[in-house]
Parts: structure tokens; C-alpha cells; sequence
């Protein structure tokens, strides 16, 4: 349980972060939080030459706003994220997701950027980027490039990220207006990895859904958006039927593992309880914002 | 063997230079450098919470950090908390309301509590149950840690 042996650098800006991770080569480790890197390093499932540390990058910790969107720096914590100002207006489904990730002492070192690269196939914020339509910055020593979310997530622990790249933020835009939102989790324990969950948008304009946003996590290798639940709803009020409709054509797009935790079907059922929930949440306060 | 740092970190008050290797533990760095014992070590891969020390003001796992990583920074421990004969209500109220049997994971479930506390408001027992879910307790039931932090609720920040 402690760690093998690798070199050190703590790298106080990203050309230098990125000039030791080109130096390295494949053999080089990232660390923001290490809230899933050191434990395994200390399972010694990685063995590192060199860990690059980029927590003393200044800069890279702010949430502000930009133009329609709210730009968080890789560095932002996810504590800092449940409690930012600025995402519980604009972005309020994130304020709520936040509180679900692990405990506090995990969310007070854990990082948006670090969480992100990691892509835990159960983790919220890999869900919450695909929800809201993020686009992920990246830099190298060859210069910066922008991902949009839908393509980064590749599978499970897999993401469009080279060896000497680095995420240096995330750009969310804002929910637009008459629309409300659902997140709906459940996990054995508070704090614990998903067992599955889900998230909706809606986006409502006389009395119809005019733009729908479903995604999951927990119920295959990434998370996921559920395009053809989406596509059912568009251009109807949410009633019963529709939202089984949705519900079912979730369960018929979903293929979850079985675990130690709950068996595949298990999770289908669920995925498709959680959706209906957090449907008739994203209804009710899109109805509200309207009124 | 890879190459060692220096650093210096103060530790509940007290300012320390050492010289580390990078994969030293902040836990292995407070309790076999340092000999602050009162930080326990339970699954050194973040889930059991014993460790939990106060990092620059905010909770975190020791065993999730390099002692390296805390350079420049200051820790907080479980002896940070109180004296022997002279602990704070935090404790005390631990004492009171029996929130210990063995008290292997007091530590990490008192320096969680003291975070909790200054963050959130704990309106009801299921908030301060959310709180504690990343810290495990094999004695208790975790009941009476729950009313030992009810108690001290509102009054005032340990």
C-alpha cells in the first residue's frame, strides 16, 4: 500500500508542465488532486517515472463567466464548483450534481479537470459535461486545441487525450431560458460511485418541449446522452405516456456491466426510474421559470 | 531510490524542514517523521476516511497526498484539536455522548466533523450522516457520533 518510487516536479505554469510531460514521454503522470490517482499508485496498478504536479499552476482555479457560457479552470475543485455563485445561477443542475461526488475531504482536493481526464464510467462530471454540452480546452507544448464533450469520452478510463496534453479548463454554457432541470442519483451510500443516475434539461416554450437534454452515468463504459429518449419529447407537454416512452427507449439504449453492486438489470430498471424523475423535475421548474 | 525535495510545511502551528522522497505519504510524513501518531492509517487508498487531517483549512485524506505536495503548506492534525485534560467541545461532546468505542477512526471522524461544521449547516441528522459517509466507524453504528455532533451544532466553530 505505499507507492514505487518516481521523480517529482512541481511545475509552476503550463509550458512547464507540458515541457516535463514531453521530456518523460509515455511514462509521465498528471497530478491535480490525486484523489483517484494515489490510490492507484498506491495499489501500484501505475508505476510513474515522473509525477507532474500542476496544483502551484496559478490561474487555473477560477469559474467566471464569459460571453453566454461559464469557463472553470482545470484546477477548480469540485467543492469550490458545489459552491460557486456563478454556477448555482446559470448552471444550478451542476450545483446539485456536485453534491453528489464522494465526500468532502475528496471534494475539497479533487479536481473538474482531474475528474474529467480520469473518466470513471460512474463519476458525475464526466455526465454533467456531456448534459450541458462542455467543450474541454487542452494544451500541449504544440499549443491549444478546444474538444467538444460528446467526442472526448472514448471509454471506460479512456479519453481523446494524448500523452502530453493537459485539460486547462472547461467551458459550460449557460442553461438557456424556460428551462428547468432534474438530477437524480442513487448510490449505497451517500457519496459513493453511482449506481446509476441521471440528468435531464427541458426547455420549454408555449407549453411544448422545445429542447431536451438526457444524460447518464453509472449504466455503461462512459457516460452517456440518451439521444432518442431527447427526441421523443420534442414538440409535447410531459404527460405519463410520454415520459414512459422516454423512459423505455433509455432502458433500450443503455447496456450496464454487472458488479459486485447491482446486476445489469438492476441498473436498466433504475437508469429508467431516475430519467422519469428527473424528467418530471427538469417539467415542473421549466413551468415555473415560464410562468 | 528517487530524488529526494525539501520542504517545509508547518504542522499544527509549528514550522518543519525535512527532506522527503517524493512517494512519502503525507500520513507515513506526520506519523513516522514527524511522530504525530494521532492521525491513523486504516486503507491508505482513500475510502476508510482515519486519516483525515485539515490541509491549509480544508479536510483531505493524508494518504491521498505526498508530504512533497504540502510543502509551503500548513497541516492540521487531531492534536491540533486540544490538550490532554483540556480538549475542545468538539471532543468533549465526543465524551459525552460515548461516539468512541475503540477509537481508531476518532481522528479522521474529528477532523471531518471540524470542516463540516465551519461548511455546512447540518440542519438535520441526515445532512450530518451525508457529512460522515466517507468515513468509516466498525464499533459505533455511527449513532452516537451523530449526536455528538448535533450537540455542537450552532455553537460556535471548533
Amino acid at each position: 500500500m505505499k507507492p514505487p518510487a518516481f521523480d517529482y516536479i512541481a511545475a509552476d505554469s503550463i509550458a512547464m508542465a507540458a515541457a516535463a510531460l514531453a521530456h518523460a514521454g509515455d511514462d509521465a503522470k498528471i497530478i491535480a488532486g490525486g484523489q483517484s490517482l494515489v490510490p492507484m499508485l498506491n495499489f501500484r496498478l501505475l508505476r510513474p517515472s515522473i509525477l507532474v504536479d500542476i496544483n502551484r499552476i496559478a490561474g487555473l482555479d477560477i469559474v467566471e463567466e464569459t460571453n453566454g457560457a461559464i469557463r472553470v479552470g482545470a484546477l477548480t475543485r469540485h467543492y469550490q464548483l458545489e459552491t460557486s455563485p456563478l454556477i448555482a445561477k446559470h448552471l444550478p443542475v451542476l450545483s446539485c450534481a456536485m453534491t453528489h461526488v464522494a465526500h468532502l475531504a475528496i471534494r475539497n482536493r479533487g479536481t473538474i479537470g482531474g475528474s474529467l481526464a480520469h473518466a470513471d464510467p460512474a463519476a458525475e462530471l464526466p455526465m454533467m459535461a456531456l448534459l450541458l454540452d462542455a467543450e474541454l480546452r487542452v494544451a500541449s507544448g504544440c499549443g491549444e486545441r478546444t474538444v467538444a464533450a460528446r467526442d472526448f469520452f472514448l471509454g471506460a478510463l479512456t479519453v481523446d487525450l494524448a500523452s502530453g496534453e493537459i485539460i486547462t479548463g472547461i467551458v459550460l454554457p449557460k442553461l438557456p431560458p424556460r428551462t428547468g432541470w432534474g438530477f437524480e442519483e442513487v448510490a449505497r451510500r451517500h457519496g459513493d460511485f453511482a449506481l446509476a443516475a441521471a440528468a435531464a434539461t427541458l426547455t420549454v416554450s408555449g407549453g411544448t418541449i422545445d429542447q431536451a437534454r438526457i444524460a447518464l452515468t453509472g449504466v455503461g463504459p462512459t457516460a452517456l446522452r440518451a439521444t432518442a429518449a431527447e427526441g421523443l419529447l420534442i414538440g409535447h407537454a410531459l404527460e405519463p405516456g410520454l415520459t414512459n416512452r422516454a423512459i423505455e427507449a433509455v432502458r433500450a439504449t443503455i447496456k450496464p456491466e454487472t458488479d459486485l453492486h447491482a446486476s445489469s438489470d438492476y441498473r436498466r430498471h433504475l437508469a429508467g426510474v431516475l430519467t422519469g424523475r428527473a424528467l418530471a423535475a427538469a417539467w415542473r421548474r421549466a413551468n415555473e421559470s415560464a410562468a | 531510490m528517487s530524488k529526494t525535495c525539501e520542504i517545509s510545511v508547518t504542522v499544527n502551528g509549528t514550522a518543519h524542514r525535512a527532506t522527503v522522497e517524493p512517494r512519502l505519504l503525507l500520513s507515513d510524513f506526520l506519523r513516522h517523521t514527524l511522530g504525530l501518531t494521532g492521525t491513523h492509517v486504516g486503507c491508505e487508498h482513500g475510502v476508510c476516511g482515519a486519516c483525515t487531517v485539515l490541509i491549509d483549512g480544508d479536510s483531505g485524506r493524508a494518504c491521498l497526498m505526498f508530504a512533497v505536495q504540502a510543502d509551503g503548506r500548513s497541516i492540521e492534525t487531531v492534536e491540533s484539536l486540544g490538550r490532554i485534560g483540556q480538549m475542545n467541545a468538539l471532543q468533549e461532546s465526543f465524551h459525552e455522548h460515548h461516539a468512541l468505542q475503540c477509537g481508531f477512526c476518532t481522528p479522521g471522524m474529528l477532523m471531518t466533523a471540524t470542516d463540516l461544521l465551519r461548511k455546512y449547516p447540518l440542519a438535520t441528522d441526515d445532512d450530518i450522516r451525508k457529512g460522515l459517509s466517507g468515513n468509516l466507524c466498525r464499533c459505533t453504528g455511527y449513532e452516537h457520533i451523530v449526536k455528538a455532533i448535533r450537540a455542537v451544532v450552532g455553537k460556535g466553530h471548533p
